[in-house]
């Protein structure tokens, strides 16, 4: 082997998970080289060209609350920005914005030139190089090799992909990019375990030959809110996109041709996203339905290229252009590419730690959709983690783990290594317990400090970040010392109780509609406070008293977390586990008694079983 | 290495029969050293005879032998059938102690199996009862318990909170999808409802914990009407003391009985009277407090004489009786209410007396199909979560809503054992008795 030259973390693939990885090693102080199969695909949004949305919104916050790319990429490349949820809760609201393709990759290229500790290098790699039980290098298509202190795989549905178009199949990364063969054999022999996933995308249109005219259109929020605390404002033109749906006709086609659909036919065997169907489900599926909404969405502000967002397909190339020529405004349509499905290996992510390290091998870190997730967002958080982690450990610093109560990303890694999954994992609201904590507005409180001690915050957001937090700390003194009797609230319209018991401005932002500037109008000292400041106090001052409770209950969650469950605890010891039960704790290695509890199937009697056996071996650390 | 623990199964004292049970991995290579034979096949009983380490005999029995995880703890369990007494105990004990093995600390069987997976909570408690149960409705009411028809109703109610919980949050995590209307209000509709159904198993009059703890019945009256002896007869032993003196009884004095199958826990109180001094002042302080904190009062008047004090007692949970119906007159209605004129001297009408009380036990307590809440932390969990669902308000926003149900399904898992921390373990099992 010729061994060519060396560097502390090496990160495969600059998918969103691979861009963020190489970002967040680098920044915390690791020589990083990213290697990826072409240089020009840097970022590449394979499907949807939008970044957030419910839930993913807040990982994007999160990315940027540690200081990661996304957030700021987005800002600079993105056509339309909405809130969504805006009827509800700020808990629940996702930002959400349409991206500029090439904008993107070109806002992502230039974000990794201007991260110092960094090298781009344009090759596949195809093999690990394994020294004494520990990753020590990674083995280039062309045979050479680099040596490395810990590898980060982000290779997305590159494993072994396989494209479906009806009858026609063919070996693919993507449409147009080779798959990744050899390294999904380098990750067996490792003994780590591989399933198949698979997702699909909709044909793209040729927005030239669409009649915008015929329909309705929806626009953006004015203004924009940016993603990144950073960003100040948006600069990129905004843009409407055009709503359309499909009618009778079109799925009548559909179910003349399902026995041609790959899934349909039983070519496709593995499972894909239940909340993401292609069209042919949904007609089957929702049987009694006769349209389905679809968003028209421009690719970019000079592309003609335009998504439509709710056709994803995988039939063949001539059933679409018939299916789409029955939707109003596509009649006369020139389909660009034609939509498809994707099958690719990954990695059952409950051979991975909390670090996003797997188990099998030190040094060797996973992220993205290589461990069973989908989606850009959930991709880039944990591509952040796993770099970040694998600079700590070629450093032999701790990790950064965290947990539920911390973030959206301790969610979906706490989810993805204790629980797996078998379909492609997208992170939802639901699934955090104390969602109302883990909201897109905190999030630099919840997670920068906590960056700050890993080493991976730049000085510019730690100012920014100061500055803010003491904003917010001294309005909130100030708000906690005006008072005023329900008498003279009543004077300026406010209706409490007139119980005779002062109120004071922190009280009142409980009520519901009670902003500050309303509250301004009876202290008038309450003018002029920065919006952002202003937005957390509110939402604060309204979930108050729930968040009250929550802190009981992240809390107990805590002391559960802290029960580590030795990593090579025998559950064949603890007698009275059903097999079922042992099974499937075998399986899983819950790395805290927290953990196991979330299970399913594990009772809650097990839990105590387990509880009992750790304890009664003194494991508890 | 777990402890292995061993305890006395079956009531102290002398004895037929003893029962000794032994749980852990050492109760195989104990009951092998013991009785210098292999063990016996797995759940037959062998005739043994018993030796300490020095080869001294302890005693002739039975063993029976549970290899885990088939066992009442879901350890190794030895059951040794030895003849009762305290010298065989002492000896046992004594050889078991330099075989290694420790006594068991109160309630640690139970919780041993409750460790291993053996049972839920519910039913971990109803043994605990069955155990400590002394009359046939205690006794009833464990079993039901130990057949799980607590956890099932527990599940249930938790079931259906965790099914709206669902509904609520297709509402938040797919608001851009086709999610029908007028979810929240079908949502609002269920919740509002199940809080109704909780209400009513919390107004139950505490049935469930009051045939645990037994029925409190306290006797009210004039001095030297007759309440201590009423007390004795009652008891059929002299439980307080009786005196021609006015004023005799000062403390509360409580006896257990079995009234028809209820346990009540009977309470003799200081006579009502203006006191002549601080001691009976503070007497009759604490009887005005018992006859509060009762469930039944039993309210004596000393034969035809209408003393205001006790009259003031009387109300729609109050049995009036006029004792010393052998020497005179008695009223046939005070304050609207029937009066029985009994006797604690001849006993006479004192069996009239007991069928009244039994029936008015009966008509407040008598067990419904529905299962108990038998302890005050079911009713706390069940108190928390109907209070959430009551808070549950979709105005309020979804994601609070959403709130809201989560912290009720919380509340009501806690009932069959879905503990967040190991401490509650510790309060709980403080309540179970050596050797169960
Ligand atoms: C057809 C299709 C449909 C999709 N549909 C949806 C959807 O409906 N909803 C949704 O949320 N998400 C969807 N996605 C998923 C979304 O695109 C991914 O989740 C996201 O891009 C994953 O990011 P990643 O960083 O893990 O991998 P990717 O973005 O796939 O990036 C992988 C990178 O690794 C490089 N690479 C691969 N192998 C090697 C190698 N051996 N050596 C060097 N470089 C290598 C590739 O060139 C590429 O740059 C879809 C993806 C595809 C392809
Ligand atoms: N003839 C008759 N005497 C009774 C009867 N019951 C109680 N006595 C007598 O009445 C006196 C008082 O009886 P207690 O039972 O001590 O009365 P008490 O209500 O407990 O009195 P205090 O404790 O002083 O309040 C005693 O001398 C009893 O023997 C009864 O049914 N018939
Ligand atoms: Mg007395």
């Amino acid at each position: 082997m010729k061994q060519t030259s060396s560097c502390d973390v090496i990160v495969v693939g600059a998918g969103h998970a691979g861009c963020e990885a190489a970002a967040s090693a680098a920044r915390t102080g690791a020589a990083t080289l990213l290697v990826t199969q072409r240089l020009d695909t840097i970022g590449e949004m394979s499907c949807n060209p939008a970044i957030g949305g419910l839930a993913k919104g807040q990982l994007v916050r999160e990315i940027d609350a540690l200081d990661g790319l996304m957030g700021r990429v987005i800002d600079r490349a993105g056509i339309q920005f909405r809130i969504l949820n805006r009827s509800k809760g700020p808990a629940v609201q996702g930002p959400r914005a349409q991206a500029d393709r090439k904008l993107y990759r070109l806002a992502m290229r230039d974000a990794l030139d201007e991260t110092g500790n960094l090298g781009l290098l344009e090759g596949s790699v195809e093999d690990l190089v394994v020294r004494a039980g520990r990753v020590a290098g990674v083995v280039l298509a062309d045979g050479r090799t680099i040596a490395c202190g810990a590898v980060v795989i982000t290779t997305g549905t590159f494993l072994r992909g396989l494209i479906h178009m009806g009858e026609k199949t063919w070996p693919a990364g993507r449409i147009g990019d080779a798959p990744s063969l050899g390294l999904s054999g380098a990750l067996e022999r490792i003994g780590l375990p591989l399933g198949r996933l698979k997702t699909g995308t909709p044909a793209r249109l040729d927005g030239r030959t669409i009649d915008w005219k015929s329909l309705d259109s929806q626009a953006g929020d004015d203004p924009p809110v940016p993603f990144s605390f950073l960003t100040q404002r948006i600069a990129t033109p905004q843009i409407a996109c055009g709503i359309t749906a499909t009618t009778p006709a079109t799925h009548a086609v559909i179910r003349a041709n399902l026995h041609r659909a790959p899934m349909y036919s039983g070519q496709i065997q593995s499972t894909g996203p239940r909340y993401c169907p292609s069209i042919e489900d949904k007609v089957v599926r929702f049987a009694d339905r006769d349209r389905h909404q679809i968003f028209l969405e421009p690719e970019g502000l000079d592309d003609h290229t335009v998504y439509p967002n709710g056709i994803s397909t995988s039939l063949p190339e001539e059933v679409q252009r018939a299916m789409i020529a029955t939707i109003p405004g596509l009649e006369r349509c020139a389909v660009i590419r034609p939509g498809y499905a994707i099958e690719y290996d990954f990695v059952d992510p409950r051979s991975l730690s909390r670090s996003l390290e797997t188990r099998a091998m030190g040094g060797l870190f996973l992220a993205g959709q290589i461990n069973g997730t989908t989606g850009y967002e959930e991709a880039g958080a944990q591509g952040l983690l796993a770099g970040l982690n694998a600079a700590r450990s070629c450093a032999g610093s701790a990790p950064l783990i965290l947990d539920r109560a911390d973030a959206y990303m301790g969610v979906m890694v706490d989810d993805l290594v204790s629980l797996g999954t078998s379909e492609p994992y997208r992170m939802f609201t639901s699934r955090a317990e104390y969602r109302l904590l883990l909201r897109s507005d905190n999030a630099d409180s919840r997670l920068t400090p906590k960056g700050e001690a890993m080493g991976c915050i730049r000085s510019e957001r730690s100012d920014r970040f100061r500055k803010k937090s003491a904003a917010i700390a001294r309005t909130r003194a100030v708000l906690d010392s005006l008072r005023a009797s329900p008498n003279v609230l009543r004077g300026h319209g406010l209706g409490v109780n007139q119980d005779g018991v002062a109120r004071s401005a922190w009280d009142l932002l409980a009520y519901p509609d009670l902003t500050l500037a309303r509250l301004a109008e009876v202290w008038p000292e309450l003018a002029g406070i920065e919006p952002d400041v202003a937005e957390r106090l509110e939402i604060e001052g309204k979930y108050a008293g729930y968040l009250q409770r929550q802190e009981a209950d992240i809390r107990a969650y805590r002391r559960e977390e802290g029960l580590a469950l030795p990593a090579d605890l025998d559950y064949g010891l603890i007698g009275s586990l059903s097999n079922e039960v042992r099974q499937k704790l075998a399986a899983a290695r819950p790395e805290t008694l927290a953990a196991a509890a979330r299970i399913p199937g594990i009772t809650p009697a097990a839990v105590t079983a387990l509880l009992g056996h750790v304890k009664r071996q003194g494991g508890i650390v | 290495m777990t402890a292995t623990i061993y305890a006395l199964a079956s009531a102290a004292g002398r004895a037929g029969v003893a029962v000794w049970r032994l749980s852990g991995d050492g109760a195989g290579p104990a009951l092998a050293a013991l009785t210098g034979r292999p063990l016996p096949a797995p759940r037959r009983a062998m005739r043994v005879r018993l030796a300490d380490p020095s080869g001294d005999v302890i005693d002739d029995g039975l063993a029976l032998w549970f290899p885990a995880p088939q066992s009442f703890t879901g350890e190794d369990v030895a059951e040794l059938h030895l003849h009762g007494g305290r010298a065989v105990a002492q000896a046992l004990a004594e050889a078991l102690g330099r075989l290694g093995l420790r006594p068991a600390e109160p309630g640690e069987f139970t919780r041993r199996a409750f460790l291993n997976g053996k049972m839920d909570l519910t039913r971990a408690e109803a043994i605990a009862d069955l155990v400590d149960a002394e009359t046939a409705a205690q006794r009833r009411q464990a079993l039901r318990q130990m057949d799980g028809g607590l956890a099932r109703l527990a599940d249930s109610w938790r079931e259906r909170v965790v099914g709206l919980l669902a509904w609520l949050e297709a509402e938040i995590d797919f608001a851009d999808e086709d999610i029908p209307a007028g979810l929240m209000d079908q949502v609002a509709g269920a919740a509002a409802a199940l809080a109704g159904e909780l209400a009513g198993h919390l107004a139950d009059n505490r049935r469930g914990e009051r045939l645990r703890d037994g029925i409190h019945i306290a006797i009210l009256g004039a001095p030297n009407a007759g309440k201590s002896s009423l007390l004795n007869r009652l008891a059929g032993r002299d439980a307080a003391i009786v005196s021609a003196q006015a004023g005799t009884t000062r403390d509360v004095i409580e006896v257990h009985l079995d009234l028809g199958g209820w346990p009540v826990v009977l309470a003799d109180t200081a006579g009502l009277r203006d006191a002549a001094c601080d001691v009976e002042a503070e007497g009759v302080r604490r009887a005005l407090a018992r006859a509060e904190a009762a469930d039944l009062k039993l309210a004596v008047l000393d034969g035809a004489t209408l003393d205001l004090a006790t009259l003031a007692v009387i109300d729609d949970a109050t049995l009036v009786v006029a004792n010393k119906a052998d020497i005179g007159a008695c009223p046939d209605r005070v304050a609207g209410r029937p009066v029985l004129a009994v006797s604690a001297r001849t006993g006479q009408g004192i069996d009239a007396m007991v069928r009244a009380l039994e029936d008015r036990v009966a008509a407040r307590f008598a067990v419904t199909s529905a299962p108990m809440l038998t302890r005050v932390r079911h009713r706390a969990a069940v108190e928390e979560c109907r209070e959430a669902l009551a808070r549950f308000d979709p105005r309020a926003g979804a994601e609070l809503a959403a709130e809201d149900l989560r912290l009720a399904a919380r509340a009501i898992g806690r009932i069959t054992g879905r503990i967040e921390v190991d401490d509650i373990l510790d309060v709980i099992f403080r309540e179970f008795c050596i050797g169960k």
